[in-house]
């Protein structure tokens, strides 16, 4: 990961600064992994789905890219992350390659988990992202160990937990981060709001009007960011993790989105008004983004067309590597349930 | 000077925290208060805040804590104030930690344990062996000691494995069963029963406090001419076939006898195994005693009506033995 330079808003807005602008290094990468996290999203749902190759669900995160992107680039390596399954960028900026996702969305042995799941339950613990399990929500009280082990072990770094609106109605969502207040673990807890669990609207989800709203009862800050800005998610997971790696305990971002696809690859998502969509594509954070960079004169119309491009390619080469890579040989059914005996009882 | 059941396990769980910085303690009242049955008293003392954690009144966060931190390379031993509570932390316990190394290659070296079992007249919330809900979760380990010296040793292993552990402690042995235990440092392994007392007639197989019903009705048996092999199976995922298949082939008659209700108890599957690899030993029938499928209930008649008994196994014993 690319060390980034603090956000300096007066300065960003400097169009025609002579020196390089580190808004500007930033916004690039930005554009990389979010419309990255697009293409690959796109490819899988629009493409590979529907020619049979993916062998089982697809949720993407199109509409959202701008959350785990903007998060993602504020935590550091030795932070651990936990994404949930509309949280791609993440993979790609902690070092995970397209072609891996690729292969685990096709159960190839290419993919982070051989083939043992599938979509976008996959981790990587060297990469210091842990997977989820599907009911999401659950993976929060995980995160608040996993920060009290950072905290124990003495190090600066801070766990960070993705999850969407539904999640907060799940009772392990509150006991975690209950358990994370009292505690003042250094964990950084990120909402993509987008209105919708599956088909359930956000006011048959909770009576109060922003999960926001739940930060307080937990004696936690908490704020409320427009998820469709990278720059404002950004700044906002960097007060955040400030507050967290300062020891002062876990903090609440709450990003406003709309997700943009039904709740999967088989879900048109009917149950959306029409309006809702429409309003929401104006606000897309990647078209968003191009707009800022150009007007701004950190990019031209042409470098924008030139990194879709690029990102084109490298998509390419990754789904052909992904088809290339073989199913798992059946005989590894048994393996990795249990630590081979060699191994057992001893010291890590 | 003899060490109960409870010290045993007090004393495992001290040793493995002297030995090793990363275990550490955490659930419900066990700081300050030493854990509701005193399994933790004295470590507040000992070893500080940091290590000995005592947590919001939520089982589903203490195993999710336990996993996050077993994550990050520590080794979390949770407490589960009564083991019927773990319900509440089944998602985690079932989903999370057993499936992580199987999935994506991340080993969860936690122990979740914590007191089981009836007698006590605690009722149906307090006295329940919830050990086959997690033995039918690949992933898991599930142990169940019956002697001072073996939860000890076990507790010791658990903590060392880098595998998900579930530890249930028969609240009705802390402080009945003591012996004396060996100065030094020792382990029990995971993975394998033992033969507590050897015979020939018949074999009774069963596990934590069931072991001294099985043995009281052993003497009985010996008075009336019968001997009576019993195996105590220590733990219960991954079981271990062959000391069971050994036994029933040497006795050609077995009981399996467990204080978990009937119905999808664990003997039931020991029951299969055995007919699948040793039907053409067998003399008699594989008979199962357990607890009534029932909640487990408070007044004293009904639960002594519940739970297995030295007469009830000699009942079935006796007939085995004629069959």
């Amino acid at each position: 990961m690319a060390a980034v330079e603090p956000l300096d808003l007066a300065r960003a807005s400097r169009a025609l600064a002579d020196e390089p602008d580190p808004n500007a290094e930033l916004a690039r990468q930005f554009l990389y992994y979010m419309s990255l996290m697009r293409e690959v999203e796109d490819r899988i749902e629009r493409k590979l789905y529907r020619q049979g190759k993916i062998v089982g669900g697809v949720y993407s995160g199109r509409g959202q890219e701008a959350i785990s992107v903007g998060a993602g680039l504020v935590a550091e390596a030795d932070d651990v992350v936990f994404p949930c399954h509309r949280d791609m960028g993440l993979f790609f900026i902690r070092g995970v390659h397209p072609r891996q996702v690729f292969a685990q969305y096709m159960g190839r042995i290419g993919g982070l988990t051989r083939g043992k799941d599938g979509n976008m339950h996959m981790g990587d613990l060297r990469l210091k992202i842990v997977a989820i399990i599907s009911s999401i929500g659950a993976s929060v009280p995980v995160a608040a160990g996993a920060a009290l082990a950072l905290k124990y072990q003495g190090t600066r770094n801070v766990a960070f937990v993705f999850f969407g609106d539904g999640a907060t109605s799940r009772g392990d969502w509150h006991e975690g981060v209950n358990l994370a207040a009292v505690q003042r673990l250094p964990l950084v807890l990120i909402c993509n709001n987008n209105q919708y669990a599956y088909s359930t609207p956000l006011d048959k989800q909770m009576a109060c009007a922003n999960v926001a709203d739940r930060g307080p009862a937990y004696g936690i800050p908490a704020e409320i960011v427009d998820g469709n800005d990278v720059f404002a998610v950004y700044e906002a997971a960097r007060r955040a993790t400030q507050h967290a790696r300062a020891g002062l305990g876990p903090y609440l971002v709450e990003c406003k989105t709309f997700r943009m696809s039904g709740h999967a690859a088989h879900d048109p998502g009917d149950y959306v008004p029409k309006h809702l969509w429409e309003e929401w594509a104006q606000k897309d954070p990647i078209r968003r983004l191009e707009r800022g960079m150009v007007e701004r004169g950190w990019a031209s119309q042409a470098d924008v067309d030139q990194t879709h491009a690029r990102i084109r390619q490298e998509v390419d080469e990754a789904v052909q590597w992904a088809e290339n890579s073989p199913y798992p040989d059946p005989s590894e059914l048994l393996d990795n349930l249990y630590e081979p005996p060699s191994g057992a009882g001893g010291a890590r | 000077m003899p060490t109960t059941y409870v010290e045993a396990i007090r004393q495992g769980i001290w040793e493995e925290m002297e030995r090793d910085p990363s275990v550490f303690v955490i659930g419900e009242d066990i700081g300050v208060y030493g854990g509701a049955f005193k399994v933790t008293a004295g470590m507040l003392e000992r070893f500080g805040e940091r290590r000995v954690i005592d947590t919001p009144l939520a089982e589903s966060a203490i195993v999710a804590a336990a996993i996050g931190a077993g994550l990050m390379g520590l080794r979390p031993v949770a407490e589960m104030q009564f083991s019927d509570f773990i319900s509440c932390a089944f998602d985690q316990v079932v989903n999370f930690a057993a499936k992580c190394r199987y999935r994506w290659g991340a080993p969860v070296p936690i122990v979740v344990r914590g007191p089981c079992g009836g007698g006590g007249h605690s009722g149906p919330f307090h006295s329940q062996n919830p050990e086959a809900w997690f033995v039918h979760t690949p992933g898991l380990k599930v142990v169940a000691p019956a002697t001072a010296y073996d939860a000890k040793g076990l507790i010791k292993s658990a903590i060392r494995d880098n595998d998900p552990v579930l530890f249930f402690e028969h609240k009705g042995l802390y402080r009945r069963i003591k012996e004396d235990l060996p100065a030094e440092d020792y382990t029990v392994p995971i993975g394998k029963a033992s033969v507590y007392r050897a015979g020939t007639d018949l074999t009774i197989v069963t596990y934590g406090a069931m072991l001294y019903v099985a043995l009281e009705a052993a003497e009985t048996l010996h008075q009336e001419g019968l001997s009576t092999e019993i195996i105590d199976l220590r733990t219960l995922l991954p079981l271990d076939d062959e000391t069971i298949l050994a036994s029933v082939r040497k006795t050609s008659r077995v009981i399996l006898l467990h204080e978990d209700t009937l119905t999808g108890g664990i003997g039931g599957e020991i029951a299969a195994r055995i007919t699948e690899r040793a039907f053409e030993h067998l003399d008699a029938p594989v008979v199962r005693i357990a607890s009534a499928d029932t909640p487990v209930p408070y007044s004293p008649p009904l639960e002594e009506a519940f739970l297995p008994n030295a007469a009830k196994v000699l009942e079935k014993a006796r007939w085995l033995c004629r069959y």
